[in-house]
């Protein structure tokens, strides 16, 4: 069986300090979860979630930190350069989680263009994917040479320009930071909005569902791998997490009644109500079934649930053999057991070799 | 005796800063001792020595593109680096007390992203953030960016400087209790509206640097920031400077006080003068390699001059007056004077063109012991050459070891710096005012 991924919001109600968020990061770290998420959105109070992850970074030491970075009011070139130097910062831990602003009150803070579609913002999203990618690569692993003999510090044959044209930006490159030490920090999509699902497809590692059962969960990702082949991706570099809100209460098992089995659809998504234990049994069956590569889930209460979560469910999980106990790499995508992708200019400096 | 009588009584002191040698041709790439540029470990390791030292802050500089000579990206000096802010907020977690300066753009942003991004740096650091406001001069840099395209220099600092007032107006749209209060700005360059995501800051406002040389500069200068980070590093043209901003600020209502000046400046150190003067020597010629030497010369003449032996004489052709040879860098505005400068010196001396690059272009500030090191510092700040310095080691990460162990003490010993932080924000460090909240 495939091994089973385990990440974790540790958003929290507009507090601006860094010790909750440590806090919920060590602790994640302590279960060995694959990564933690923090949301952002500029319509809404609370700290800038990259700027969060990089305050974290120093002080964890194996866990994936995985911001939200939005792209429809940003600039897709100071964008790429933040995540992989937030890839810099905690030695390969570094992931982003794209979103889209479709609101027009977030217009307004910016003043610059106009509320879209959000098939359009997807695009757009895709489209800043790409160049980021593009410029993730535009300096090969080796470009820094330090030749002494030749004055060099680099070596230009192996910086590359971008030459990114969007449809509604372009980039030049090459990127003013060297190539991260992930190549390519993992990207992450919410695919449950059906716009959201060819960029996922296209510039995914990891597509978030949400699903309110294993059947569901396992078509949404049928259909994500998909579409990722016919987009020329080996699938199995797209991993989908089913995501979950969970309310694990005060109980080892369900703390209402009937309630232990599944997640029950609500406004805001499916959602889990019940103890530690029946929640790992949720985990334990969708996974074995074969429907999901791992969870993202988003505790209700974040400290008690984070702790009931840890110490609870993936103990449980860990006991019987079913997650990992200990952290066998360094980076994220090792935990993801994804490859560091090859660069896309040298390979082709290879070929025509 | 009273606290004011005791500041009364404490001669005028001298604030430090340390600068992470970034993307520039200072940094001596080619020592062993050189390190990493783009680790974390080594900006941990500066950071975490500047604040042994006592320092006020510590510095990034920002590049938005790789910089390019005849149409190539140039490849003599260190390219590349991490980005600010980023960086900054993660020395937040491996420092305690030392200020988090970055420099960002305010051609290429906009205000309500940015100032959220330093509000972030402020709360997250518990009030030591800074931000060196730089405009750009060049459509080369524009091509990275939705904008496109640059603004003129009269056209850079309105809109920097309504950026600016932005970004204040964002800084103060929560309540003082912590409560959000929508705002709207409409101005020339931007209108924005809405409801800011981050109460007011633990300095109310991170600090603010400005950059720039031109009268605009000066002025905004002047009106706006809390320290000018200059390239005015001689006692005369250091008086001159400080004397000509300080002029300006009474007509913005502000004291000599509310603004610090500190040129960038580099030292070598050595147990005697005649060591440090040999050091000085040896790291000018690192510095300036064969090959940087013929590249100087062509940032000058803008014509390829490759064929010419870096230790022979200067070349007798004229500069090419509208060459784009050089991109990405400030432009020298008067080659052909340049040029004559050079190529009067190199004759008068018997230079070489590296002897004659190594002459005239940047040199070392301060050379020699550690206590004529320290009585120099304090005599540019007691005669009002400069209220401190950014200092610019030659080395990554270890530069600045040297300069804390051996001239903070003497420092110290004069009178002349803090044995111990006062405060725990940057702006106490320096001395300013928390801004007046303008709800
Ligand atoms: C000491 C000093 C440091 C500077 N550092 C930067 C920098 O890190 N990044 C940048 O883009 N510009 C930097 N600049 C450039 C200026 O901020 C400014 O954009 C440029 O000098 C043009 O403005 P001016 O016409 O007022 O001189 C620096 C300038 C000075 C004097």
């Amino acid at each position: 069986m495939p091994s089973l991924h385990l990440a974790v919001a540790i958003d929290r109600a507009d507090t601006h300090q860094a010790a909750p968020y440590l806090e919920s990061a060590l602790l994640a770290e302590h279960g060995s979860l694959d990564f933690v998420t923090l949301g952002d959105s500029f319509a809404r109070p609370g700290p800038d979630a990259l700027a969060v992850a990089a305050r974290i970074a120093p002080d964890t030491a194996r866990i994936g930190l995985v911001p939200t970075v939005t792209t429809t009011h940003t600039e897709p070139f100071h964008v790429q350069a933040a995540v992989a130097t937030l890839d810099w910062v905690s030695h390969g831990r570094a992931g982003w989680a794209l979103d889209v602003s479709a609101t027009e009150a977030e217009a307004r803070l910016f003043g610059r263009r106009r509320a879209a579609p959000r098939e359009e913002l997807w695009r757009e999203a895709g489209d800043v994917a790409d160049a980021a990618a593009r410029l993730w690569d535009s300096w090969e692993d080796d470009a820094e040479i330090r030749d002494v003999a030749s004055g060099r510090f680099v070596d230009r044959d192996k910086l590359h320009y971008a030459d990114f044209a969007g449809r509604t930006f372009s980039v030049r490159g090459p990127s003013i930071v060297p190539r991260p030490p992930q190549g390519h920090p993992v990207r992450v999509v919410d695919a449950t909005a059906p716009q959201a699902r060819e960029t996922a497809a296209r510039h995914a590692d990891v597509a978030l569902v949400r699903a309110a059962s294993a059947e569901r969960a396992a078509a949404a990702r049928a259909e994500l791998r998909g579409l990722a082949a016919r987009f020329g991706r080996d699938p199995r570099t797209l991993l989908v997490f089913a995501a979950l809100d969970i309310d694990l209460g005060d109980g080892e098992h369900a703390a209402e009644p009937g309630h232990g089995g599944g997640p029950l659809p609500t406004a805001g998504g499916p959602a889990y109500r019940g103890g530690p234990v029946d929640l790992a049994e949720l985990i334990a069956d969708w996974h074995r079934a074969g429907a999901v590569d791992g969870f993202h889930l988003t505790p209700a209460e974040p400290r008690r649930d984070l702790e009931r979560l840890v110490n609870g469910t993936v103990a449980l999980l860990q006991h019987r053999g079913l997650f990992r106990t200990f952290y066998p790499g360094s980076t994220l995508r090792e935990h993801l057991g994804l490859a560091r992708p090859a660069n896309r200019y040298a390979a082709l400096t290879g070929e025509s070799a | 005796m009273t606290r004011r009588h005791e500041t009364a009584q404490r001669p005028k002191q001298v604030h430090l800063a340390a600068h992470f040698p970034g993307v520039n041709n200072t940094t001596v790439w080619s020592d062993p001792a050189s390190g990493s540029h783009i680790d974390f470990s080594s900006f941990a390791s500066l950071a975490r020595t500047a604040e042994r030292g006592l320092f006020d802050f510590f510095f990034l500089a920002e590049g938005l593109r790789l910089r390019e000579h005849k149409g190539r990206i140039h490849d003599l000096d260190v390219v590349g680096r991490p980005e600010s802010l980023t960086v900054l907020t993660a020395l937040a977690a491996v420092t305690e007390r030392l200020g988090l300066a970055g420099t960002v753009n305010a051609t290429f942003n906009e205000p309500f992203e940015l100032a959220r991004r330093f509000a972030a740096l402020d709360h997250l650091s518990a009030g030591r953030a800074a931000w060196n406001v730089v405009t750009t001069s060049d459509a080369f840099t524009g091509e990275n960016f939705r904008r496109g395209g640059y603004l003129d220099r009269a056209d850079r600092y309105t809109r920097a400087a309504e950026f600016l007032a932005t970004a204040r107006e964002l800084w103060d749209s929560w309540t003082p209790d912590g409560r959000p209060r929508p705002f709207a700005h409409r101005g020339r360059h931007f209108s924005v509206e809405g409801e800011f995501t981050a109460p007011r800051s633990p300095q109310g406002h991170p600090v603010v640097i400005q950059a720039g040389d031109s009268p605009e500069g000066r002025e905004f200068a002047a009106s706006a920031a809390d320290v000018i980070f200059t390239r005015h590093g001689t006692l005369e043209a250091g008086r001159e400077f400080y004397a000509d901003v300080k002029g300006r600020l009474a007509k913005y209502g502000r004291s000599a006080d509310d603004l610090k000046i500190m040129p960038g400046v580099t030292f070598v150190l050595g147990d005697t003068a005649a060591e440090a003067q040999e050091k000085a020597t040896e790291i000018r010629r690192d510095q300036v390699s064969p090959q940087n030497a013929i590249l100087a010369l062509e940032q000058v003449w803008g014509v390829d001059l490759s064929a010419y032996d870096p230790d022979g004489p200067l070349p007798d052709i004229d500069p090419d007056p509208d060459s784009e040879l050089v991109q990405g860098r400030v432009k020298i505005t008067d080659p052909f004077a340049v040029a004559a400068k050079w190529r009067a010196l190199s004759e008068a001396k018997g230079l070489s063109i590296r002897q004659t690059v190594i002459e005239t272009t940047a040199r070392q500030s301060f050379i020699g012991t550690p206590d004529r090191v320290a009585a120099d510092l304090t005599e540019f700040v007691r005669t009002d050459a400069a209220d401190g310095f950014i200092l610019v080691p030659h080395l990554t990460p270890g530069g600045l070891d040297d300069f804390v162990d051996r001239v903070v003490p003497l420092l110290q010993e004069r009178g002349a710096y803090r044995t111990a932080y006062e405060g725990t924000t940057l702006r106490s460090h320096l001395g300013l005012r928390e801004p007046v909240w303008k709800g």
